[in-house]
């Protein structure tokens, strides 16, 4: 089995959950931006959640899937159509015929995740099959996606072909089949709305003027045009600490909010650096991380604030609750 | 921000343990760049390479802290198992706290000397005579300075593979460009303020570039994929134009 890439789309990568192990090397996790989403959508074609699916950001490319290819789209909705019927995200889906896979505009978030049973048929670099543009490696050759490009696809374990059983035997007139079900749809952003994004306060927090502190989480910020999958960056009320401060570079983590210089935060995210040496104003909750991850250049976010047991507490119900979709998704699949 | 716990280690320095998220806690050992703060980071680094503890994602290491990521669904689990019922991030606090307790700072663990060929000035190094008029010296003599150094490997980041080496000789310390170039040569041999490095990948980048090594300093097909790790010892060797096409060329062939 394998896809073929008949247009790029704007940036379509191979990630994974990341490559964890190696930043004391200097080699950065990289890994999907809305790692939800990811997972689902792997769970959904009875992969491991830790599989390798395609990242598709804004614009979506067209892709010539083999009959037979079972697989998913989860995260933003980026109006993915076959044979110019649209296809259902969130469920798995089964195609009766070779066919072309397209995707449209970009109705409700910015990224989304396309996962095929068996996962993509590409050797793990250094544990992981994350593409990391800036050093070539992981994924297709450590880039995105080309014009031309051919991706083997592995071979589907045990879950996924009970699941294709299931989906052969459904009698349509449609070119694919898929099931009654779907997963729980998340963090897909509206246009209009202000998204709420939670914190918990940086180390250096009490080192900014009171008076950017509370702005921090009254006022808005809007994601620049320069955010990608290294920083979000954030315009709005200026950051100022009371003196300068004097540090030396050190770890930072998914999710830290840093302000250079200039005072407007910039929010790390997937292909972050493993150190840097701006203070450190915010750290953004996990859970969130896929909120942030699906909020497009210009619009806005609102920071709220949460203590750091806060955090602890809905990272545990959240890993919880992906448990049990989990188990959900694998009850079906097992009819 | 909460202080969870102080507590002395050797005689001057204090060490203190801060939540950092809900998925990492940080240890800062000292404020600055001290070869005596670091080894403790060393030994701390060295002592979670050997015992990791259940949970334990991995960890960054930096000039004067370590920066401890770990997985709570994983951490918590291993909490039930032994009926404790603090927060997470408390927990790990404290396991790391024990550790640090019992930390042998004292041996003197086995040094990796390593030497870095460097073909200084010229088209390697374009900036070479711009630090050399800015401190009245004279281009050899910038080389001379910079290769008779002994430099601490204190970290490795920023790009794959890239030291920061700390041990520069003042008398070449010059600022970071006022605009940076948009592309740097990999191997090129960089100075900014204090500190000296080397790009391990072609990058944009602020830094005095004085030089060019033929070594390479990433390899993702090696492990550990950085051919420099933190605490190793480097000098640079001055070679000539000839010797690092002869090298670049030897390297091809093999």
């Amino acid at each position: 089995m394998q896809i073929s890439v008949l247009r790029p789309g704007l940036l379509t990568t191979l990630q994974d959950l990341g490559r964890y192990g190696f930043q004391k090397y200097g080699i950065i996790v990289s890994g999907g931006m809305d790692l939800y989403s990811l997972r689902i959508a792997n769970v959904l074609v009875g992969n491991d959640e830790a599989e390798a699916a395609l990242e598709i950001t804004l614009m979506g490319p067209s892709l010539m899937l083999e009959k037979g290819t079972l697989f998913a789209i989860t995260g933003g909705d980026l109006s993915p159509k076959i044979d110019g019927i649209p296809v259902p995200t969130w469920r798995p889906v089964f195609l009766r015929q070779d066919s072309e896979l397209q995707f449209g505009p970009c109705t409700a978030g910015c990224r989304s995740y396309l996962a095929v049973a068996g996962g993509y048929g590409f050797s793990p670099v250094m544990g992981s099959k994350s593409t990391y543009l800036r050093a070539a490696i992981g994924g297709f050759h450590g880039r995105g996606l080309e014009k031309g490009d051919i991706l083997p696809l592995g071979n589907p374990g045990k879950k996924s072909r009970l699941l294709i059983c299931q989906l052969e035997n459904k009698m349509t007139k449609q070119p694919f089949s898929t099931t009654p079900w779907q997963a729980k749809a998340s963090y897909i952003t509206k246009q209009d709305r202000i998204r709420q994004v939670r914190v918990t306060r940086g180390r250096h927090f009490d080192y900014f003027t009171e008076e950017s502190q509370s702005r921090f989480f009254q006022e808005a910020f809007e994601i620049t045009k320069n955010s990608d999958r290294m920083g979000y960056r954030l315009s709005g009320p200026t950051m100022k600490l009371k003196a300068p401060l004097e540090m030396v570079s050190e770890g930072i983590v998914l999710g830290t909010v840093q302000v250079p210089p200039d005072g407007n935060p910039i929010a790390l995210v997937a292909d972050r650096h493993s150190v840097g040496g701006y203070p450190k104003i915010a750290q953004v909750i996990m859970a969130d991380i896929p909120v942030l991850a699906q909020i497009k250049p210009g619009e806005k976010i609102q920071l709220r604030e949460v203590s750091l047991e806060e955090a602890e507490n809905i990272y545990l119900e959240n890993e919880k609750m992906i448990q049990t979709i989990k188990t959900a998704i694998h009850l079906q699949i097992r009819g | 921000m909460e202080l969870i716990q102080t507590a002395a280690i050797g005689p001057t320095t204090d060490v203190e343990l801060l939540p950092f998220s809900e998925t990492a806690v940080l240890v800062e050992f000292g404020k600055g760049i001290h070869p005596e703060t670091y080894r403790k980071v060393r030994a701390l680094a060295q002592y979670l390479d050997r015992h990791p503890f259940p949970g334990m994602r991995e960890y960054i290491s930096a000039y004067s802290s370590v920066t401890v990521l770990y997985d709570p669904v994983q951490v918590k689990q291993e909490q039930e198992r032994i009926r404790d019922d603090q927060p997470v991030y408390q927990f790990v606090a404290s396991m790391l706290q024990e550790m640090i307790d019992h930390l042998d700072c004292s041996t003197r663990k086995q040094v990796r000397t390593v030497q870095i060929p460097v073909c200084y000035g010229g088209e390697f190094g374009p900036d070479l005579e711009y630090v050399a008029s800015s401190h009245q010296l004279l281009p050899e003599e910038v080389i001379e300075i910079h290769s008779t150094g002994k430099y601490l490997v204190y970290m490795i980041g920023f790009a794959p593979g890239f030291p920061f080496l700390g041990g520069l000789d003042e008398r070449i310390a010059t600022p970071r460009r006022s605009s940076p170039r948009l592309k740097i040569p990999v191997g090129s041999v960089g100075i900014a303020g204090m500190q000296t490095g080397v790009y391990p990948l072609e990058t944009p980048g602020g830094w005095q570039l004085i030089g060019r090594t033929p070594l390479a300093l990433f390899r993702p097909a090696e492990n550990p994929p950085s051919f420099l790790r933190a605490g190793d010892i480097i000098r640079f060797s001055p070679i000539s134009p000839a010797e690092y096409t002869a090298y670049k060329e030897e390297r091809t062939c093999r």
